[in-house]
């Protein structure tokens, strides 16, 4: 009788706290909705920005743009921000090309034509790769602002992935590898609802982290729950966490397909600009839903009962529960909240860079990084460490290459490991 | 019923083939981390990487003979297991979990990043330096042959003839080192750190002994594999490919001379056995091609030693030759 009366509160709590997330966020990209339909109606048009860190924003120089027969749609110079606009017929595949005698001096180009495919309705962006002899790969100094809104806009994504893995680390112990795969589950739910269903992306999401709480919750209710009553060893308990993860994985991989796909949702948005930044509207969203849903579970962890409850687990699990605390309830909820939030970070990723069947082992190692650099088991660790390995990554782009942006963040887990293993918000104690 | 005979006949290939040959030498050096020393070692591949990587780059961009290319992979992966070891074993046991799967990571990653093509090859990788490797095969290369009900190309045999010769050489070498005070003081490390420590030994110091020797024959195992495909690509290094390992030892037995051997053997005989069986399902139009398809068949396999590593640690933790005492898995 106690424990039913105990289990409707804890479930009358949840669903409070995911109605404020949910409304919160439902808000925001209803708004997000007004502008992006507002901006799509203006047609195809392509945008090309000429700049280096040391010339500035270039002017004057001649840009010409041709389509797939080769006619030319478009031509014009840059303005004195160095930008070439022009409206184009429709969408389709076009080729970029710059006089690179028009090129002030000292400054080179390494191609002078670029190939651009522009989506109905979308903008086609390019920019072409100068070098004025300074080291790196452009751009320098100017895009530190930039990159530094896109790093935050990562790291809290990070963050909202990482807060379930690092309270469940906290409260059971266990090192889940198989937390990503909670991430790319509400991913890729939401896609299925968006793209095969129709339903717009806000409901999908909301159906997808629905869905990521009940899946979290099975994880407890028919594997963690049951080893733990067992008495298995974290280690063996580590090790199960990896082969749950290859399985989901690869059964993904069967069920998506192996290609990334977009939503079908808020594609092509133009980028607005801010003073020195420029960002889409769904970046800003996913900016202000990111510190919407972690200052409410930040809230719920410093002022609700089940949220101190979480925190007195992870902090001595023993004694939580010589001090009445239903530790299985306690375990269980935090495995719900770490499913559903690793499903809006797992759409809130789709969103910026398309949903993968593997997307959440390549976030994996970041939101371990991530809460590695917090403090392993403290929540709010895993939301500084989280914020600071996004702008790592994305800041990191100044002197490595894109595609190795990922690579730094791993190198930061590891020098993190080397000069302070246990974490900026870690007690010493905690380190073996 | 022939085409039956076909598929186990394939299958009884894959007991000795170049992927058994890889995963046996992996889980050899796997064994000695995880079931001799109780090191969780995620990033395995990065080790066979660097072998394999290290005789590509030596022989085929740099022009150097085999020997040489096969000095730089161990270095390599001596290295790389320095640089793993030195911040780490002196930590709980999950955070070299956490950096070696990183480090597996990174090496795939920078290997096949666009700015390492003059070296790598980037994800074309490389091919074109087994030439020394098949010209000192005691037998005709060029032809093939029939053997075990199946065909074999003499590069193949030679392939797998040096790996399984390697094979037998690492397990006879773990077989006398655990024999020795050597391997009794990684085993008490494993059973109880603190008491070892307490014991005047160098607990750090025995940790990267056993790190750096098992990443070494990792490395070998990574030569076998590109010197028998003919073509090193960071693809065939893929994170996965560590667990696959991982579930070959624990099926075997861990902390058995023999686990991992065998281990890898049974685990390719269930996946090439399922592989070509659920092709010809599809091919014979009894699985409908909605469900399943061809490409689809490929992922199975990582589906199945996903669950079945799942299962094997629930309900058999000591696998098929091992001895439950032994078993890091049960601590805490």
């Amino acid at each position: 009788m106690l424990i039913s009366v105990r289990t409707r509160m804890s479930g009358q709590l949840a669903a409070r706290i995911l109605v404020v997330a949910l409304t919160g966020f439902a808000v925001f990209l209803g708004l997000a909705v007004a502008t992006q339909t507002s901006a799509s109606a203006e047609g195809e048009t392509i945008r090309v920005t000429l700049a280096t860190s040391v010339s500035g924003p270039i002017e004057g120089v001649e840009v010409t743009v041709t389509d797939d027969q080769g006619d030319e749609v478009a031509q014009g110079s840059t303005d004195e921000d160095g930008r070439f606009e022009a409206d184009l017929p429709g969408p389709g595949e076009y080729t970029v090309a710059i006089n690179a005698d028009d090129l002030p001096e000292g400054v080179t180009a390494a191609v002078t034509e670029r190939p651009v495919t522009v989506a109905e309705g979308g903008v086609g962006r390019t920019a072409f790769a100068l070098s004025d002899g300074s080291t790196g790969q452009g751009g320098g100094a100017a895009r530190i602002p930039q990159l530094l809104v896109e790093g935050l806009r990562f790291g809290l994504l990070i963050a909202i992935c990482a807060v379930g893995l690092s309270l469940i680390f906290g409260t059971t112990g266990l090192t889940n590898f198989a937390h990503g795969e909670l991430v790319a589950i509400g991913a890729i739910v939401a896609w299925f609802l968006n793209v095969s269903a129709g339903l717009p992306l806000i409901a999908a999401t909301a159906i997808a982290m629905a869905v990521g709480g009940f899946v979290g919750w099975l994880n407890d209710f028919a594997l963690w729950g049951p080893l733990r009553r067992r008495g298995s060893g974290l280690i063996a308990m580590l090790v199960i966490s990896i082969g749950l993860s290859l399985g989901l994985r690869y059964l993904l991989n069967i069920i998506f397909g192996g290609r990334s796909q977009p939503y079908a949702d808020y594609r092509g948005q133009r980028a607005n600009d801010y003073g020195p930044i420029s960002l889409t509207d769904k970046d800003l969203f996913s900016i202000a839903i990111s510190l919407v849903v972690l200052v409410v579970v930040a809230l719920m962890l410093q002022r609700t009962k089940i949220g101190k409850a979480m925190r007195a687990v992870a902090d001595n699990r023993d004694l939580a529960a010589a001090s009445g605390i239903n530790v299985d309830r306690v375990i269980r909820f935090v495995w719900i909240v770490g499913g559903s939030l690793a499903a809006l970070g797992g759409v809130l990723f789709g969103l910026s860079d398309e949903v993968s069947w593997d997307m959440g082992f390549k976030l994996l190692l970041l939101m371990f990084a991530g809460i590695t650099l917090g403090g392993l088991g403290t929540a709010y660790g895993a939301l500084l460490g989280s914020v600071i390995v996004g702008m790592f990554v994305q800041l990191s782009t100044l002197v490595i290459a894109d595609e190795l942006k990922y690579v730094g963040g791993l190198l930061l887990l590891i020098v993190i490991l080397v000069v302070r293993p246990q974490g900026i918000l870690g007690s010493r104690a905690r380190v073996g | 019923m022939s085409e039956f005979l076909d598929i186990l006949a394939l299958s009884v290939k894959s007991l000795v083939s170049q992927s058994a040959v890889f995963f046996a030498l992996m889980g050899v050096g796997l064994n000695l981390h995880f079931g001799y020393t109780g090191l969780l070692n995620f990033g395995q591949i990065a080790f066979a990487l660097l072998g394999g990587y290290g005789v590509a780059i030596s022989v085929a961009m740099w022009g150097l003979p085999l020997l040489v290319g096969v000095l730089i992979g161990v270095v390599a992966a001596f290295v790389l297991a320095l640089l793993l070891g030195l911040p780490t074993l002196r930590l709980r046991a999950d955070y070299l979990a956490i950096v070696t799967i990183a480090a597996a990571e990174i090496m795939r990653l920078v290997f096949r990043s666009t700015p390492a093509t003059p070296i790598t090859g980037a994800t074309r990788g490389l091919s074109g330096f087994g030439r020394d490797f098949y010209a000192v095969a005691p037998f005709e290369t060029q032809r093939t042959y029939d053997f075990l009900g199946s065909t074999w190309t003499g590069r193949e045999i030679w392939a797998v003839l040096v790996g399984w010769i390697l094979v037998t050489l690492f397990s006879l070498l773990i077989w006398q080192l655990m024999r020795s005070p050597w391997g009794r003081v990684l085993k008490a490390i494993r059973e109880d750190e603190d008491a070892v420590r307490s014991l005047g030994k160098n607990v750090y110091s025995y940790k990267m002994q056993s790190l750096v020797l098992g990443g070494v024959i990792a490395s070998f195992g990574g030569m076998i594999l590109v010197l028998a495909t003919g073509s090193a690509n960071p693809d065939q290094f893929q994170n996965a490919n560590t667990f696959l390992a991982y579930a070959a030892l624990i099926l075997g037995g861990t902390a058995r001379v023999l686990g991992p051997v065998v281990g890898s053997m049974i685990l390719w005989f269930i996946i090439a056995f399922t592989d070509a069986g659920l092709a010809a399902l599809i091919r014979n139009g009894i699985i409908p091609s909605e469900i399943l398809s061809g490409p689809d068949v490929a992922n199975i396999r990582f589906v199945l030693v996903g669950v079945g590593l799942m299962m094997l640690l629930i309900f058999r933790p000591q696998g098929i030759f091992g001895d439950r005492r032994e078993i890091v898995l049960d601590a805490h």
